[in-house]
């Protein structure tokens, strides 16, 4: 018993040490030269594999960024600068600074603002539902409210407002990657920089019909009046096509438009509340979507007196 | 009896406008006419605001080869040339035109008596067909005058005239049959004729007996014109199917039906045709039904094309309390109107209303394999594999491979699905994907 046990141990660590010592000689003969700092470039990467940088995952971010003379434009928009400051210094490289994107819904035709003609009750996909028709709103270029951007969004940014109809994208989690954007059959979804503390001044709409026709579809609708491209100091505004688009390179988030617009198309995003009246603060500052009936109605009473 | 060999779906056929005669319908205050009433690229406006116009007076030419001459329904003056939405709610050019009287151009021949004999050479014939904006009028609307110009080397050994109006609830063909089998059959003769003289058979559905006798009468001076019954079954109409049950030859994946010596044309067509050569007349009417459960009077009209659906549904009485859902077209292939203010066109076949119980999509489950409609598909697909690589995404290879250009979008997988799975709806965009990347394939 013992001498077979003996003899099969012996055996298998021949066999083993035999196959060893020629794998090592394999493997030194075939041996493929691949840059060690692939490797700590892809460690540094967030790992999603999302593609918003333009490349396949991030082991090609990876490579391309250590075959690169310069790191230049390469950048991962969803690490962020803090993950190409750690990529530059693996690399003994400079770092080009950029400026965060986040995605923007340029579409404001909630249920209320924008009335329902008829009811789709195909496929909830928007894909097929702008292959077959234009859209159960009087609006051809709005939102068509079947949540492909939400399924599109790997980082769970954007999230539909049961209310409204429309995608909310949360700034916060946006890492602005692109997906949304690239998912929208309508291109309702722009990519853009934010100011300080992700402040931004957006035209919420994407109508190129002319005004009439616009308004009658959509109670926000952008009716090309040019007002704003008139009040802008900056001329940050161009209106093109019926439709009001604010640079946001240029912009440097005055709010004069805003103020401006008759139909309220323009947006500003996450600036300070201004109390309305000091004996009507407001217990709670709510961001946007104003709750229920009766508080509001004071307050805009308030404000007009 | 015969009928097609691979699959389909015996949906009840709910013809209830069958014994309502084509009434004419005069024509509203203003219509608005499509330049794409056709298959192919939109026609060119001729006219401008303010001009006059006649019944029957060319206000759009052919933009391409695969294009066709439209003409005015109604005689007045052009208020616009515009763009306007369509039943989808896409904007296409149209011409509205305000109303003033009922002028006809006096080259059209108004009298009831029955032309015969057939005139001209096959050039002058096709000449007449396309002048006349004459398109297949089953739905397809190909233009005519193309369809019946086989490329060179091909030859048609058969001539099919399809009145097999397999769509449920439609009734426009089977009138047209019982009411002006003359004119059908010479309309035949003269297509026959075009195409060297060949085989010309009539074929019609056995729900439709009525039909079948009227035209069996009609075609009794005419040797080569035979009438043949078919079984019921949808999608009997199809181009291809009919072409099986008629010949019992297959049209191959990617050909035409001519590549198998045969050419289709729908009876409404053929009276068309009858119309456009011996009377001179241009397309401008259809019988089209107007028809559902919830209509209280399901009527066959002959509309001016450009008459707003609206109107249309105004004349059979208003739109019905429980009516939820309009279609244009029949209860299978049919599209949903989106806008009531859309006019009718030369396709125009149907306006179907459905109550909300009828339209309702039940929930939809997990495929089981069943196989239903590998069974049902008339083209030899399987509906389920498709569907499955379309949800996967960018699957385009595989789809080409399973042969997704072959699906005729007759909605036989989406009828017999067990599970409620919208196998259409997936097939329908992904096959018009793949159909992008084949003809970017070809240009190169």
């Amino acid at each position: 018993m013992n001498s077979t046990l003996l003899a099969t141990i012996v055996i298998l660590t021949v066999i083993g040490i035999v196959v060893a010592v020629v794998l090592y000689f394999v493997a030194q003969k075939f041996k493929v030269e691949e840059d060690e700092r692939i490797d700590l470039v892809e460690a540094c990467l967030p790992g999603a594999n999302c593609g918003g940088c333009g490349s396949a995952g991030c082991r090609d971010f990876a490579q391309r960024v250590v075959a690169a003379p310069e790191i230049g434009s390469l950048f991962c928009p969803v690490g962020g600068n803090d993950v190409m400051q750690k990529v530059a210094k693996v690399l003994g490289r400079e770092a080009v600074a950029q400026k965060k994107m986040v995605a923007v819904v340029r579409c404001n035709g909630t249920c209320e603002n924008r009335p329902r003609t008829n009811d789709y009750d195909g496929l909830a996909s928007c894909k097929v539902k702008a292959a077959l028709y234009s859209g159960d709103t009087g609006c051809r270029y709005g939102c068509l409210g079947c949540g492909d951007c939400v399924a599109a969004c790997k980082f769970g940014a954007i999230k539909m407002n049961p209310e409204t109809g429309l995608p909310e994208v949360d700034v916060t989690k946006c890492t602005g990657c692109g997906a949304c954007a690239a998912a929208c059959p309508r291109g309702i979804i722009e990519l853009r920089t934010t100011g300080p503390k992700d402040r931004m001044v957006v035209v919420l709409c994407n109508s190129k019909d002319k005004g009439a026709v616009a308004r009658k579809a959509c109670k926000a609708a952008c009716i090309g009046c040019a007002k704003c491209q008139k009040v802008c100091p900056f001329e940050a505004i161009k209106v093109e096509n019926n439709l009001a688009y604010i640079d946001f390179n240029v912009c440097k988030l005055c709010t004069k438009c805003v103020s401006e617009c008759p139909t309220g198309a323009i947006h500003k995003f996450n600036f300070p509340e201004k109390p309305a009246a000091p004996a009507a603060a407001p217990a709670a500052p709510v961001e946007k979507a104003a709750p229920a009936a009766v508080k509001p109605e004071v307050k805009a009473k308030e404000v007009t007196e | 009896m015969i009928t097609f060999k691979i699959g389909g779906v015996h949906p009840h056929d709910n013809k209830i406008a069958k014994e309502a005669a084509i009434a004419p319908l005069a024509p509203p205050a203003k219509v608005a006419i499509s330049m794409a009433q056709h298959l192919g690229a939109p026609a060119t406006p001729v006219v401008a605001k303010g001009d006059k116009v006649l019944v029957g007076q060319v206000i759009g030419e052919p933009s391409g080869f695969i294009s066709g001459f439209v003409h005015s329904s109604v005689s007045g003056t052009v208020a616009a040339v515009e763009p306007r939405a369509d039943i989808a709610g896409n904007l296409v050019p149209h011409v509205v035109i305000d109303v003033e009287g009922d002028e006809w151009d006096p080259a059209i021949d108004r009298s009831e008596a029955i032309v015969k004999e057939i005139k001209g050479t096959r050039e002058e014939i096709l000449d007449k067909i396309k002048a006349c904006g004459i398109v297949g009028m089953g739905g397809a609307t190909f233009p005519t005058h193309v369809k019946l110009n086989p490329p060179a080397g091909k030859t048609a050994e058969f001539l099919i005239i399809n009145g097999a109006e397999c769509e449920p609830y439609v009734t426009a063909d089977d009138r047209l049959m019982r009411e002006k089998p003359e004119g059908i059959v010479i309309g035949a003769a003269i297509m026959a004729k075009v195409l060297g003289g060949c085989k010309c058979f009539i074929c019609i559905e056995e729900n439709k007996p009525e039909a079948i006798a009227a035209m069996q009468k009609a075609c009794s001076g005419y040797p080569g014109i035979e009438v043949l019954k078919l079984k019921k079954k949808y999608p009997q109409g199809g181009e291809k199917q009919l072409i099986d049950a008629v010949t019992h030859r297959q049209v191959p994946s990617g050909a035409l039906p001519i590549d198998t010596g045969c050419v289709v044309q729908n009876v409404a067509t053929s009276y068309a045709v009858y119309e456009a050569v011996q009377k001179n007349k241009p397309l401008f009417e259809r019988a089209m039904t107007v028809t559902g459960q919830c209509v209280p009077e399901p009527r066959n009209f002959l509309v001016r094309l450009g008459t707003p659906l609206s109107f249309v549904l105004e004349a059979a009485g208003g739109v019905p309390e429980d009516a939820a859902k309009f279609i244009s077209g029949g209860p299978m292939m049919g599209k949903a109107v989106a806008n009531m203010d859309a006019t009718t066109q030369k396709g125009s076949s149907c306006l179907l209303l459905l109550t909300e119980e009828q339209t309702r999509r039940k929930p939809e489950s997990n495929c089981i394999r069943c196989g239903k409609c590998t069974d049902a598909c008339p083209m030899g697909l399987e509906p389920w594999l498709l569907n499955k690589l379309s949800r996967a995404g960018g699957q385009y290879e595989a789809l080409e491979e399973n042969k997704i250009f072959d699906c005729i979008e007759c909605g036989c997988c989406l009828y017999t699905c067990p599970a409620n799975i919208p196998l259409l709806d997936m097939i329908r965009i992904n096959k018009a994907e793949v159909m992008k990347i084949i003809r970017s394939r070809a240009k190169k």
